[in-house]
């Protein structure tokens, strides 16, 4: 069963958690064991949760944690199994990576010199080049959670990096393959991976630019695709968010099945007094009107 | 009982060099494994920050001013047959790695944008930003991924097995996860393990960079080379010695002594801050030891070049001056110092990475190869230009990995029993048995490094070189002696680093065998008692052969020199 050790030990203000650790490595208790390399945030080894959220140990100042006993508690990554300490198996991690067929695949023949392509093409893309692979948004991601079959914010980051790089000529079935099940449309939007990302990759943010190219190229309409552009429509609608309609909507309201199903959950809500007082259908809003402008002028301007 | 691993060509390592070379063999027709002791993209190339030098002449530039500029850079001491090579053959492999898919920065026209780096007349420095290692090791592991080759993963070689006609056989290796050996078999093996840097302390290299590779192969015989040419890096963070990169100064920056001087104008008035790094690591620590330094370091401005360039070109610089010495690189400049950063020196190869051969006769050991920073050209001879290692990985990786395929369809099978493993499992069980003691590894690794740091740095002597010599053999036997507290199988670490710790001691022994050997200053070997470089007696390399009972046997190569003579060299 795994547990938990302590450990006391002199600090300096500039000490970071990867020095402590390794400190009682060298000095209490050798057999600790963690991944580590290149103390500057560079190498992607040291990844592990401290106080409870993921992060690099090497850029994780210790004085920068929040901490009123000084009690610093590190833990192995989350959503993945450990294999000793804080090591843990990454296996699970790359799998997902190697299921985006993360590779440049161009169409046409290959030029003499290089690809041209605009710097406002390519340079930005650096922003998610810079992925280390520390898999700290795997560890803290809640849909991951719950759901192993996940793809995660690091595989769909990934994918983003060849479906927004102007020279690869497979984002179509690459947005295919991410409306699937398990795919784009299975984050549920907790930024947790946005929160924990030492290297400022963004994941959820692309997760997101990656279901808006998938809308606008037209891929075959799923619960999440709907939920996003109903959510739009209803508020368009009514100025407000009309979470029962959103849902038949979303579910399809010829699926009168699965409509049904909400049924126990809907009267458990009621029972408990967690249903809104307007009713389950909302009416629009007051001044409405100012708010449909907003959606033309959005229309028009894009 | 055969093993099960048998491979035409086995690569040790999965940086740059190793996973370039395993693709170059793999499109050669081989069957390739890759061996690695941690993930591919966790290796050190990583680390590489500025870029990778090529004269394009769609450019205008020529490939044979790049190869004059490392000529020169290396001292004199770089083979130039080789140095052609790498210059000539630049252009093609930066155009393979756009085509793989490097994101390398793009100019207005669109097309791949060049930044200036230092010992070289232009600008032909091509970058992703300021982490280009890191962007093109991501790139190769994802080509590695489509190739579906095979990677043993946080597995440990011990030893290169040579078959009883003394050929390369494959290695033994356990898997760091299980604690398990196994004898892998191979037709040839590449080494391509980085370099040696935590011989050092502080270093800018990685935990990882414990010489492995170099280590390995000078116990299976194989001669090492300018093993005494290791250099400091001028930018390094006081501390831990993290590497503030050289495209600081490509961009611009200034070097400022505690007088608010820019010194580098008394020491390389054409160049600058752009002089060869051996030059600026020397002018720096003479304004620290003359007493205008602050605290041990100098400083590097940045804020000139203002907010925008420095977050879109040296972003991770600034993340890491604000991370790790608490500097907003726009607002004040940094502290920075000399550190160690490179080992020019490695295992002795011919131009396809061969150990090396001579008109077909295996002067090393024959069906060994290496790649990379492990090995030695000699390329960069005395002192290594900025963005030419990562171009070395490529180009030489590329070449050693076609001609190990080419090699492993001519010769059979290797014989050799698996028992061939045992000597090593013995050897770290008899590691793990021995009774407990005060010592530990790391105190045996901070003693080398902080030993070799002084005695073999930026300046050396002979009394302080002989004094680190003196110390080698007790550090070897307090290694000999101490004991690892984790006896277990499962991912032990501290086996992991009592081994590196014995490369590392070997390693030591020859670098400071070849620096006191040599009898002159030369590139990033400058003593302060022989202040001249001596091209009558020292235009040669130093190889160093292991004698069989352990100790270091020197022998000489001539230079190659093919169009530059060698003058004075003047920044």
């Amino acid at each position: 069963m795994p547990y938990f050790q302590e450990f006391t030990l002199e600090t300096e203000p500039s000490d970071t958690v990867l020095d402590a650790l390794i400190r009682i490595r060298e000095s209490v208790d050798e057999s600790l064991t963690l991944r580590c390399s290149c103390r500057g945030a560079i190498c992607g080894s040291c990844g592990m949760r401290i106080n409870g959220h993921a992060a690099l140990a090497c850029k994780t100042k210790l004085v920068s944690l929040e901490s009123s006993d000084a009690l610093v508690q590190v833990e192995p990554m989350n959503n993945m199994p450990v294999i000793k300490d804080l090591v843990t198996d990454m296996g699970g991690f790359w799998d997902k990576i190697r299921h985006v067929q993360p590779w440049l695949q161009p169409t046409g023949p290959t030029p003499d010199a290089e690809y041209l392509a605009s710097p406002e093409s390519m340079n930005h893309l650096t922003g998610v080049m810079g992925c280390i692979m520390c898999g700290a948004c795997v560890s803290d991601c809640a849909a991951l959670e719950v759901d192993h079959q996940f793809l995660g914010p690091a595989a769909l980051a990934k994918s983003y990096r060849f479906v927004a790089d102007p020279r690869d000529g497979a984002s179509a079935s690459r947005l295919l393959d991410l409306n699937k099940p398990n795919g784009m449309w299975d984050c549920t939007r907790c930024m947790e991976c946005i929160e924990v990302c030492p290297k400022g990759v963004g994941a959820m943010d692309r997760i997101m630019t990656l279901r808006a190219k998938g809308i606008g190229q037209g891929v075959p309409s799923t619960c999440g695709s709907r939920h996003a552009e109903v959510f739009a429509d209803l508020i368009e609608q009514k100025g407000r968010l009309d979470e029962p309609m959103l849902a038949m909507r979303t579910f399809g309201l010829g699926n009168i099945g699965h409509i049904l199903s909400f049924l126990p959950m809907t009267l458990r809500a009621l029972v408990r007094g967690k249903l809104p007082k307007s009713g389950p259908l909302h009416r629009a809003i007051p001044g409405i009107d100012r708010i449909r402008r907003l959606f033309r002028y959005m229309r028009n301007s894009t | 009982m055969t093993t099960p691993y048998t491979f035409d060509v086995l690569v040790l390592g999965a940086g740059l060099a190793g996973m370039r070379a395993a693709l170059a063999a793999h499109e050669g027709g081989a069957k390739v494994a890759i061996l690695t002791k941690v993930h591919p993209v966790l290796s050190h190339s990583n680390a590489a920050q500025g870029g990778i030098n090529a004269a394009l002449t769609d450019r205008g530039d020529k490939w044979e001013d790049h190869a004059y500029d490392t000529v020169k850079g290396s001292d004199y001491l770089g083979d130039q047959d080789a140095i052609e090579i790498l210059a000539e053959e630049a252009g093609k492999d930066i155009l393979a790695l756009e085509h793989m898919g490097v994101i390398f920065n793009r100019n207005d026209e669109g097309r791949l944008g060049t930044r200036r780096f230092g010992g070289q007349k232009r600008a032909r420095t091509f970058f992703v930003s300021d982490f280009t290692g890191q962007a093109m090791l991501h790139v190769l592991y994802e080509q590695l991924m489509k190739a579906n080759l095979p990677v043993f993963e946080e597995w440990f070689a011990t030893s290169v097995v040579r078959d009883d006609d003394g050929r390369c056989a494959g290695v033994v290796a356990f898997e760091i996860r299980y604690g398990k050996f196994a004898f892998i078999k191979a037709k040839a093996v590449i080494i391509a393990a980085g370099g040696l840097g935590r011989v050092f302390e502080p270093s800018t290299n990685a935990m990882i960079c414990t010489g492995d590779g170099m280590a390995i192969a000078y116990r299976a015989g194989a001669p090492l080379m300018d093993m005494e040419m290791v250099q400091y890096h001028p930018t390094t963070l006081k501390g831990k010695g993290l590497l503030i990169t050289e495209a600081a100064r490509g961009e611009g920056a200034y070097l400022v002594n505690s007088e608010g001087e820019r010194f580098m104008e008394r020491y390389a008035p054409n160049m600058m801050e752009l002089a060869s790094r051996d030059v600026v690591s020397r002018a720096e620590q003479i304004e620290i030891n003359e007493g205008r330094g602050i605290n041990g370091c100098v400083l590097l401005d940045c804020r000139h070049l203002g907010k925008r360039l420095i977050q879109d070109r040296l972003g991770q610089i600034f993340e890491e001056a604000k991370s790790f010495a608490n500097i907003d690189l726009t607002e004040e400049p940094i502290p920075i110092r000399p550190g160690m950063h490179y080992s020019m020196g490695g295992i002795k190869t011919d131009v396809d990475g061969r150990s090396w051969d001579i008109q077909g006769n295996w002067e090393g050991v024959q069906g060994l190869f290496a790649a990379g920073e492990t090995a030695c050209l000699s390329l960069h001879g005395g002192n290594r230009l900025g963005a030419n290692s990562l171009l070395d990985t490529v180009v030489f990786g590329r070449r050693a990995g076609s001609c190990s395929a080419a090699y492993a369809q001519s010769v059979h099978t290797p014989r050799v029993s698996d028992s061939i493993s045992d000597q090593d499992r013995t050897m770290v069980q008899d590691l793990l048995r021995r009774p407990p003691q005060a010592d530990t590894v790391a105190a045996i690794r901070l003693d080398l490094g902080t030993t070799m740091n002084h005695h073999l740095g930026v300046f050396r002597d002979q009394e302080g070189m002989q004094a680190a010599q003196n110390i080698l053999p007790g550090l070897r036997d307090r290694w000999g002696r101490v004991a690892i507290h984790d006896k277990g199988q499962v991912f032990n670490t501290s086996l992991v680093r009592a081994l590196e710790l014995g490369m590392m001691l070997d390693c030591a022994e020859t670098i400071v065998f070849g620096a006191i050997t040599r009898k002159e200053s030369r590139g990033a070997h400058f003593r302060t008692d022989f202040i001249q470089r001596d091209d009558e007696n020292w235009l040669k390399h130093i190889l160093i052969y292991r004698n069989p009972d352990g100790r270091p046997r020197p022998d000489y190569l001539p230079v190659r020199i093919t169009q530059w003579e060698p003058q004075v060299r003047v920044y």
